[in-house]
């Protein structure tokens, strides 16, 4: 038992565990001929968790789809910070012009990748901060909520929904509050129960809250976590009723108490974006979606939605588009009896950020 | 209301409690034989992808179990080349062994990432599972929760009262004594790390087939690491560890609870609630720690050559 064998265990070791964690899945396939475009995307969890991730990467798989000769370089479980920019340093020595770095977390590595690389276009989603060579891209989801208030609203039975949140953060708290909202338009006796994990994935703690929501008489149940499965699950299997997020196909696990979903569809603005980035048209901008974009789609309405609620949605859908209605109209009071909004007043899309409480009806905690 | 409320709580802490209670189980049994791991959380996670997987092709949640102490016991052999036969550092070993765990649980559960099985199915006890709060806290379960507290029961009995586990715990106190007194510290500790390994896998198990019901990477989410704390919490004692695994589960299922009925507490603040009160009882309870651990504790047996 000398000391080198040992140096040689835990080097083997440490090696092992080394390559193991990184976990780096290329889906790049070897073209015979020279690709048209390479695009790279950076992925921070799984691409089959039929949530943020899986929306990401269908969309990149639909470009690749809509054009042919563009190739995808895909890599899945990439931590935010250092080794993120490696693996974007990586992709553009393949070859990649276009770099979707899918995680908000991304951003900071990207704007510091992107001034060493000014030839290379960024598209950041959620992103706060631009660069002449990064845009950002989002859609603006409190409508969509409000829809969902609307279908949820009608088809509940207890008055009672739930929602399983990752953190109280601005743009979840302006969610709920929008799914409330909508809700109460169409049921006011209804209320909107929110439960935070602390963290975006803890399967085993979202099927305890689901199942503490239930317990309540909740039998409406949201989720906006990375991945919806344990949720919506954990619903169909107590007979309640669920809401979908983030991925078009979540209805696969929970057929029976489906109401719908708010989907990320991201095909065809990622084909956009690489056929400006090939033609050459591409600039840095902000876009933020809305209802009308081809990229924020609302999901089929399962069997639970009466007729009724699927024409009310649709009309107020209508509505937002047009612009003849805001989510966010005053008067508007938070949960703890402060006024927010006088009546009149509308909250702006653009300070969702800034929304820091909960409204009446919603019960839960903003911080 | 009441009933409904604390009927809930009760049964969501003894859910998230057991995968913690047979995770604690295992390291105390490794801990006994002088084996810390940290690597805990990796062996949950072979252990849970190995169920999952396993009862996704097979359909039969029973198989899935088996595969998944299987796999965890395994694993931790590995484990048990490195710090007994090779002689490693157990805590660098553990770490290595946990990263190596997220890894490779991650690969292997890559294609089965939203695959739909049934899971563990309930099993009710008939007339006692329809007694009003308490039918539904003790008597409406799945097969590894019955099984958890008489499992602590019976390893506390293996460890104290037989000849096996007075051989087990002589190698933690002392493995040179206990070769000398004609046992083999090898033999004993990689008993030893087998077994927790299978109790490590199934607390896995429980959490991909019954708690959750699904597959995702890192899904233990530090359970692991707390495991390894719950056994100085219940001072290397399987029976003890009932109540620590009670406690902590408890403790989650109720700030989520709380949160679910609206007390206006922070949400921050809650999060926090199982590790206050986990740090609360050890300053009231703690005390005779260090005395409680077994005395070559992390050490690595030199042999006698």
């Amino acid at each position: 038992m000398g000391k080198k064998n040992f140096k040689m265990g835990m080097g083997f070791l440490a090696l092992l565990s080394a390559l193991m964690f990184m976990l780096v899945t290329t889906t790049s396939a070897r073209a015979s001929s020279e690709p048209k475009l390479k695009v790279g995307i950076l992925h921070i969890g799984s691409i089959a968790d039929a949530g943020y991730n899986q929306a990401h990467a269908e969309g990149a798989q639909i470009m690749k789809k809509n054009l042919p000769g563009v190739e995808v370089i895909g890599v899945e479980n990439v931590p935010e910070g250092a080794d993120a920019e490696r693996v974007m340093e990586n992709m553009i020595k393949q070859g990649a012009k276009l770099i979707i770095p899918a995680s908000f977390g991304y951003l900071d590595p990207a704007l510091r990748v992107s001034k060493k690389y000014p030839d290379i276009k960024f598209v950041h989603p959620g992103g706060y901060k631009r660069a002449p060579n990064l845009g950002t891209y989002w859609a603006s989801t409190p409508e969509a909520f409000y829809l969902m208030g609307i279908a949820a609203g009608k088809t509940t039975k207890t008055n009672k929904m739930g929602y399983v949140v990752a953190l109280p953060i601005s743009f979840f708290l302006a969610n709920i509050n929008a799914f409330q909202i909508g809700a109460r338009s169409v049921n006011p006796s209804v209320e909107t129960r929110v439960v935070f994990t602390g963290t975006f994935l803890d399967p085993g703690k979202e099927a305890t809250a689901a199942n503490a929501l239930l317990d309540q008489g909740v039998d409406v149940l949201g989720v906006i976590v990375d991945s919806p499965i344990t949720v919506v699950q954990t619903a169909e299997k107590r007979n309640a009723y669920s809401v979908g997020y983030h991925y078009l196909g979540v209805q696969k696990f929970a057929p029976k108490g489906w109401i719908s979903g708010i989907a990320f569809t991201w095909g065809e603005l990622y084909t956009r974006f690489a056929k400006q980035v090939m033609d050459g048209t591409w600039k840095s901008e902000n876009l933020l979606g809305n209802l009308s974009s081809d990229y924020l789609t609302i999901a089929p309405f399962g069997p639970a939605v009466s007729a009724d609620a699927a024409k009310l949605v649709n009309a107020k859908k209508q509505e937002f588009i047009s612009g003849k209605s805001q989510v966010f109209q005053g008067p508007i009071k938070d949960n703890k009896g402060v006024e927010r909004l006088k009546a009149g007043e509308v909250w702006p899309m653009e300070n969702l950020g800034k929304m820091d409480f909960l409204i009446e009806g919603v019960i839960g905690q903003a911080r | 209301m009441i009933g409904s409320i604390l009927g809930g709580f009760l049964s969501g802490a003894i859910h998230s409690g057991t995968p913690l209670l047979y995770a604690t189980l295992g390291e105390v049994i490794g801990e006994r034989a002088g084996i810390v791991n940290l690597g805990l959380e990796g062996v949950m996670l072979m252990g849970a992808v190995a169920g999952f997987t396993t009862t996704v092709l097979t359909g039969s949640a029973t198989l899935g179990v088996l595969a998944g102490g299987l796999a965890g016991g395994l694993f931790n052999l590995l484990f048990g080349f490195f710090v007994i036969t090779r002689r490693a550092n157990q805590l660098a070993s553990g770490l290595a062994l946990m990263f190596c765990g997220v890894g490779l649980s991650a690969i292997l559960g890559a294609p089965y990432i939203g695959s739909r099985m049934e899971g563990l199915k309930e099993v009710r006890i008939p007339f006692l599972s329809d007694l009003p709060v308490i039918g539904r806290v003790l008597f409406q379960h799945d097969l590894l929760v019955y099984l958890a507290v008489p499992a602590a029961i019976a390893i506390g009995w293996l460890l104290f009262n037989t000849r096996w586990g007075l051989g087990l715990r002589a190698v933690g106190e002392n493995p040179t004594a206990a070769f000398a007194a004609g046992k083999n510290p090898y033999r004993i500790q990689y008993q030893a790390i087998f077994i927790a390994g299978v109790l490590g896998g199934i607390a896995g198990v429980h959490l991909s087939l019954s708690l959750a019901k699904t597959w995702a990477e890192w899904m233990t989410a530090g359970r692991g690491f707390v495991a390894v704390a719950l056994v100085i919490f219940s001072k290397w004692h399987p029976v003890r560890a009932i109540s620590g695994a009670l406690l902590f589960g408890g403790a989650i299922a109720l700030q989520l609870q709380m949160q679910a009925l609206g007390v206006p507490v922070s949400p921050f603040l809650l999060d926090m609630l199982p590790y206050l009160l986990s740090l609360g009882v050890l300053v009231v309870w703690g005390g005779a720690g260090r005395r409680a651990a077994p005395g070559s504790l992390g050490r690595v047996f030199q042999g006698t050559e």
